[in-house]
C-alpha cells in the first residue's frame, strides 16, 4: 500500500499502539513510560506534520482518501481522508499531544502512575485524531466515543476533590447526546436515495436536496443535541466548568484544546453540509445560544474566584464565538471558526498548563490567596501567563484576535438564506451583543490580571519565592508561545489552509 | 422446505450428531461418577468438556456439509439450517466456558457434582433441540428440558436460604409459565390444525382472526416471556441469580436466555409471522418497561450478582426492541429485525459471560459478592480489574467494545422501521444506555479510584483466568470483526421468510 493511502491510517494507528506499548511497560520501570509515551508522541507529530507537507495544495479537496469495508451489511465502511477543514485540527490534536508528553516529564499530578496516565492519554490522542479524519458516519462516531472513557479515567483518577462527579458527569453528559446523533446518523443513512454513510456521498444528497425538510429538522436536532454537548453551547455546558476544573493539567489541555472542537467540527463537517435547509432553520438559534454563551460566559468569568474555572468558563464564551461563526452558515463565518477552533486551542491549553502550574507551585487556584505580585515573586511565569491572557481576550496581533472578529463581521452580513428569511436584524442585534461580549472579555481577564500579576506579593511568596519556569516547561510551552504571536499577524497561516475546502463545504448555501 | 423428507419416522443420525454427543457424555457422567471416589470426582468435568468439544466439531462438520441448504429429522420437527447452527455453536460456546467456570467450583463445593454436570449438559441439548425446532411439541419438549434442569440448579446450595428461595420462585414462575404457554400452542392447534411453524403461517395467513387466537398468540409469547425475564415475568431473575452458584447464574443469564429468545424468535417470525401487527407492539412495550425497570433497580443494588441480574433484565428489553418493529409485510426489515436480535445474543453472550467470569474469580476470595469488595481491585489485581472493566463498559455500549454494535443494530433497526414507535424505542434505548452506564461506571469507579480495604491480589486460577482473558481479548476482537456474523445472520434469516 503506497503512502498516499496508509499515510493517515499509520498516523492514527501509532498513538493505539503506542498506548497498547505504554501500558505493558514493567511496574518496576515505570519511567521508561514517560520516554516511550514521548517518542510515540513525537513520531506521530512527525508523521502528522508529513501529512501536512505532503498535502498538493494545488489540487485542494480531499487527499490521503482510504476506503475499506467494513461491516459490510450494514453498510459501514473504514473511509478516512483529509482536507483543509481538518488538517489543522489533526495538526494541533498531534502537537498538544507531544507537548503534554513533555509536560509529563515535569509533572503528573496524584497518585503518579505515569504508565496509566500517559497510555490513556495516547488512547485519548486516537479518539481525537480520528474524529478529524474519519468520512464514514459511524466510523466518525466510534472516534468520537472512543475519547469518554480515556477521558473519565483522566478526570476520575487524577483529579481535583470532586473528580468522581466530574468525571461521571462528563461521561454521562457527552453519551446521552452521541447516542442521539447516532440515531440521526442511522436516520440519514436510511432516508438517503442509495443508503450510505459515507460522508461525501451525503453531502451530495444534501446539496442536491434528496432529504425531506420534515425529515431534516429531526435528524438535524439529534446532531444538534451530540454536538451542541460536546462544544459545548450553553445552555448544555454545565458539565464543562466541573471537569475542566476537576481535571490534571493534561486533561484540561487536551479536553479545551482538542475535545471541544469535536463538536464544532461536527457541525462543519456534518450536520451543516449534510442537512443544509434545516440548517438555515435552526442558524438562528444556534446564533441567540452562541451570543448568550459569550456573555454568560464572560459574566460567569466574572464571578470566579478560582483561576482554573475562570479559565474554563472563558471557554464558554469563546466557543460561543465559534458558534457565531458557523451560524453565519457565510464562507467568512465558518473560516473564522476553523480560526478561534485553532485559536483556542492554542491559547486555552497554554493557559490550562499555566493554571497546573500555578497550582503546582503556589499550591493554590484561588485568585484571593495567590494575592497579587506575581510579576515580582516568578517573573517569567507571570509575563507568560499576562501574554496568553491578552491573547485571549482578543488584542489585535495576538492569535486570539481574528476568530472573534471575523466571526462578528461574518455575522453582520450572514447568508443570503437567512437574510431572506428575514432574520438580518437579528444578526445585527447579535453583533452588537457579541462585541460587548469581548468588552467583558477584556474586563475579566484584565482584573484577574490585575489581581494575580499585579501589585506586592504577600508575605509568604516574598519569603519563599516559589520556583520560576523550569527548562521542561519552556519547552513544553515555547511552540504555543511562539503559535500565540505568530496567528496574530499572520492569520493567513490558517485560512490558506482552510479557505478553498471551506468555500466548496459551504456552496450548499448562498448560491 | 418440500424437499426435505416430512416422514416423522425419518432419523438423520449425522443432523442430531451434536446433540447425541452431548447425551451420551452427560450419561458416561452419570455412571463414571459412581465409580470415582472423593477428590476425583471432579475428573467429570473433562468428559463433559470432551462431550462437548465433540458436539462443536459435529456441528462444524454440519455447516461444511449443509452449504446454504438444510437437513431434517422427525418430518420437520427438527431442522439443522445455517440459523440454527449459528446458535448451537453459540451455546456449545458458552458451555465450554460454563465448565471452565464450574470446574475449580464445584470440586471446591463437593457435593453433587456428577448430578450438576448432568443437569447441566441435559440443559444444553434443550437449547440445542430449541434452534432446530421447527414444531411447536418439539418446542415444547426443548423449552422444558432447558428449564427444569435449571430449576434443580438454581437449588443447589442447598444450605443457602436464599437459594432455596430463589429455586422455589424459579420453579413456581417457570411452571406457570409453561402452563399457559402450553395452553396457547394448544388453542394455536385447534385453530390452525397443525403444529408445525411454517403450516401455522400459512393458515395464519388466510383464516380469521378470532379473539382466542389472539389470546394464544399472546399465552405463547407469555411462555417465552419468562425465560428471558422480560417484565413483567422477570421476578424470579434477582432472587434466582443471587442464590444460585455463580457458574450456574452465568448459565441462566446467557445461555438459558439465549434459548428462550430463540424460541420466541422461532415462533413470532416464523409461525405468527402474519399477525406480526398484534404481537409486535406488545413486545415494543414490553422491550421499554423491561429495559427501564431492568435499569432502574440495577441502579439501587449494592450487590454484584443483582445488579448484573438487574442488567441483564435491562439488556432483555433492548433485545425485544427488534420484535417490537416487526410488521406482517416487510420481509427486509423483519429479516432486518431478526439480525438485530442474533448479532446482540453474540455480543451480549460474550460480555456477559466475561462479567460473570470476573465475578466468579472475585467471589473467591470475598464471596460477600458486594460492589464495595471490588474497592481497589485495580491496585490488587490489575489484570482482571481491566478486564472486567472492558466487559462492564462493553455491556454499556462503548466502542470500541463489541457492545456497541450489539446497540447499533437495534438502534438500526428501530430507526429503520420509520414509524413514530420505532422512534419511541429508540429514545427509550437511549435513555436507557445512560441510566446503565451509571451503575456500570460505578463498579468501575470503585474498582480504580477507590482506596482497597484488602491488599492481597485476587488469584483466579488457571481455567478461569484464561476464560477471562480469553473473552477480554473476544470482546474487543469482535469489536473490529462483528462482519463475520452479519454475514452469516443474513444467511439465517431464510427462516425468516419461512
Amino acid at each position: 500500500m503506497s503512502w498516499e493511502q496508509s499515510a493517515i491510517t499509520i498516523t492514527v494507528a501509532l498513538p493505539l499502539v503506542g498506548a497498547a506499548a505504554v501500558a505493558l511497560v514493567p511496574r518496576r520501570n515505570e519511567d521508561y513510560a514517560k520516554v516511550l509515551a514521548l517518542l510515540v508522541s513525537i513520531g506521530g507529530f512527525a508523521l502528522s506534520l508529513a501529512i501536512l507537507v505532503g498535502y498538493d495544495w494545488s489540487e485542494r479537496g480531499l487527499q490521503y482518501v482510504a476506503s475499506v469495508p467494513w461491516i459490510e451489511p450494514a453498510g459501514i465502511s473504514y473511509t478516512v481522508a483529509i482536507d483543509g477543514i481538518s488538517l489543522p485540527l489533526f495538526v494541533l490534536s498531534y502537537l498538544l499531544t507531544f507537548l503534554c508528553a513533555v509536560y509529563s516529564f515535569h509533572h503528573i499530578e496524584e497518585p503518579g502512575r505515569p504508565k496509566a496516565f500517559l497510555s490513556l492519554m495516547l488512547l485519548l490522542q486516537a479518539g481525537m485524531a480520528g474524529t478529524f479524519i474519519a468520512f464514514d458516519l459511524i466510523l466518525f462516531f466510534v472516534f468520537w466515543e472512543l475519547v469518554l472513557v480515556p477521558m473519565y479515567f483522566m478526570i476520575g483518577i487524577w483529579g481535583g476533590p470532586n473528580r468522581q462527579y466530574a468525571a461521571i458527569k462528563f461521561f454521562l453528559y457527552t453519551l446521552f447526546g452521541s447516542v442521539f446523533m447516532l440515531v440521526a446518523f442511522l436516520a440519514v443513512y436510511f432516508a438517503a436515495p442509495e443508503r450510505t454513510f459515507d460522508l461525501v456521498a451525503l453531502q451530495q444528497y444534501g446539496a442536491a436536496g434528496e432529504f425531506a425538510i420534515g425529515f431534516q429538522r429531526l435528524a438535524f436536532l439529534g446532531m444538534f443535541l451530540g454536538l451542541a454537548i460536546k462544544v459545548p453551547m450553553w445552555p448544555f455546558h454545565t458539565w464543562l466548568p466541573d471537569a475542566h476544573t476537576e481535571a490534571p493539567t493534561v486533561g484540561s489541555v487536551l479536553l479545551a484544546g482538542i475535545l471541544l472542537k469535536m463538536g464544532t467540527y461536527g457541525f462543519v463537517r456534518i450536520a451543516l453540509p449534510v442537512l443544509p435547509d434545516a440548517a438555515v432553520e435552526y442558524a438562528p438559534l444556534i446564533a441567540v445560544l452562541a451570543v448568550i454563551a459569550i456573555i454568560y460566559g464572560a459574566l460567569a468569568c466574572l464571578a470566579q474566584s478560582d483561576l482554573k474555572r475562570l479559565i474554563a468558563f472563558s471557554s464558554v464564551g469563546h466557543m460561543g464565538f465559534v458558534m457565531l461563526g458557523i451560524a453565519t452558515l457565510t464562507p467568512l463565518g465558518i473560516n473564522a471558526a476553523i480560526f478561534g477552533m485553532v485559536a483556542h486551542g492554542i491559547i486555552t491549553g497554554m493557559l490550562f498548563f499555566l493554571a497546573g502550574t500555578i497550582k503546582e507551585r503556589y499550591h493554590t487556584r484561588e485568585i484571593a490567596a495567590l494575592g497579587g505580585g506575581m510579576l515580582k515573586t516568578t517573573p517569567r511565569l507571570g509575563a507568560v501567563l499576562g501574554l496568553v491572557a491578552i491573547a485571549s481576550l482578543g488584542l489585535p496581533g495576538l492569535a486570539g484576535f481574528w476568530g472573534e472578529i471575523l466571526a462578528l463581521l461574518a455575522a453582520f452580513n450572514p447568508a443570503p438564506e437567512l437574510v431572506a428569511a428575514g432574520w438580518l436584524t437579528l444578526y445585527r442585534v447579535l453583533v452588537v451583543f457579541g462585541a460587548v461580549g469581548t468588552v467583558l472579555t477584556a474586563g475579566y481577564f484584565l482584573w484577574m490580571m490585575q489581581r494575580v500579576l499585579m501589585g506586592e506579593p504577600p508575605e509568604r511568596w516574598v519569603a519563599a519565592p516559589p520556583e520560576d519556569v523550569s527548562p521542561i516547561e519552556w519547552g513544553a510551552w515555547a511552540p504555543l508561545l511562539v503559535l500565540t504571536v505568530a496567528l496574530g499577524p499572520l492569520p493567513f497561516l490558517v485560512t490558506a489552509i482552510t479557505d478553498a475546502d471551506v468555500t466548496s463545504i459551504m456552496s450548499a448555501f448562498g448560491a | 422446505m418440500t424437499d426435505l423428507a416430512s416422514d416423522p419416522t425419518t432419523v438423520d443420525l449425522f443432523a442430531l450428531a451434536p446433540e447425541l454427543s452431548v447425551v451420551v457424555a452427560a450419561l458416561l457422567i452419570l455412571l463414571v461418577e459412581l465409580a470415582l471416589t472423593g477428590e476425583r470426582k471432579r475428573y467429570v468435568n473433562l468428559i463433559g468438556l470432551v462431550g462437548v468439544v465433540a458436539a462443536l466439531a459435529f456441528t462444524v462438520a454440519l455447516w461444511a456439509d449443509i452449504g446454504d441448504g438444510a437437513r431434517a429429522a422427525f418430518g420437520n420437527a427438527f431442522v439443522v439450517d445455517a440459523y440454527a447452527l449459528l446458535f448451537k455453536g453459540l451455546f456449545l460456546s458458552v458451555a465450554l466456558f460454563v465448565l471452565l467456570l464450574s470446574y475449580r467450583y464445584f470440586s471446591e463445593f463437593r457435593t453433587y457434582q456428577g448430578e450438576y454436570y448432568v443437569l447441566l449438559l441435559g440443559s444444553f441439548v434443550g437449547m440445542m433441540l430449541m434452534v432446530s425446532a421447527r414444531d411447536l411439541v418439539m418446542l415444547f419438549v426443548a423449552l422444558e428440558l432447558v428449564s427444569i434442569p435449571g430449576f434443580v440448579m438454581a437449588g443447589l446450595r442447598k444450605f443457602d436460604l436464599r437459594s432455596n428461595e430463589g429455586a422455589l420462585k424459579f420453579f413456581v414462575m417457570g411452571v406457570l409459565s409453561a402452563a399457559i404457554l402450553l395452553f396457547g400452542m394448544s388453542v394455536v392447534y385447534g385453530v390452525t390444525g397443525t403444529t408445525d411453524l411454517a403450516g401455522i403461517a400459512v393458515a395464519l395467513e388466510t383464516g380469521e382472526r378470532l379473539p382466542l387466537l389472539l389470546a394464544a398468540v399472546l399465552f405463547v409469547i407469555v411462555g417465552f416471556g419468562f425465560k428471558i425475564s422480560a417484565v413483567p415475568f422477570h421476578f424470579w431473575a434477582p432472587d434466582t441469580y443471587q442464590g444460585s452458584p455463580v457458574p450456574v447464574t452465568a448459565f441462566l443469564s446467557v445461555a438459558s436466555k439465549a434459548a428462550g429468545f430463540a424460541g420466541l424468535l422461532q415462533v413470532t417470525f416464523v409461525a405468527f409471522a402474519p399477525l406480526a401487527d398484534v404481537w409486535a407492539p406488545v413486545l415494543g412495550v414490553l422491550a421499554i418497561l423491561t429495559m427501564s425497570l431492568g435499569n432502574l433497580l440495577a441502579l439501587q443494588q449494592t450487590n454484584v450478582v443483582r445488579l448484573l441480574a438487574y442488567s441483564s433484565i435491562a439488556h432483555a428489553g433492548y433485545m425485544l426492541v427488534p420484535f417490537g418493529v416487526a410488521t406482517a409485510t416487510d420481509a427486509a426489515l423483519n429479516s432486518d429485525a431478526f439480525r438485530a436480535v442474533l448479532i446482540y445474543l453474540i455480543a451480549y453472550a460474550v460480555m456477559n459471560s466475561g462479567a460473570f467470569a470476573a465475578v466468579t474469580a472475585v467471589t473467591r476470595s470475598q464471596p460477600s459478592r458486594l460492589v464495595a469488595d471490588y474497592a481497589g481491585l485495580g491496585r490488587r489485581s490489575p489484570g482482571l480489574a481491566a478486564a472486567l472493566s472492558i466487559f462492564l463498559l462493553s455491556l454499556g455500549g462503548v466502542p470500541p467494545l463489541v457492545g456497541i454494535w450489539a446497540k447499533f443494530f437495534v438502534f438500526s433497526v428501530a430507526v429503520e422501521a420509520g414509524t413514530a414507535f420505532g422512534l419511541v424505542l429508540a429514545a427509550a434505548v437511549v435513555l436507557n444506555t445512560v441510566v446503565a452506564m451509571f451503575y456500570y461506571l460505578a463498579v468501575v469507579r470503585t474498582m480504580w479510584m477507590d482506596e482497597p480495604t484488602v491488599e492481597e491480589p485476587v488469584a483466579p486460577g488457571k481455567a478461569l483466568g484464561f476464560a477471562v482473558g480469553g473473552l477480554a481479548v473476544l470482546t474487543v476482537v469482535l469489536f473490529l470483526g462483528i462482519g463475520v456474523f452479519t454475514d452469516v445472520a443474513g444467511v439465517s434469516t431464510l427462516v425468516a421468510s419461512g
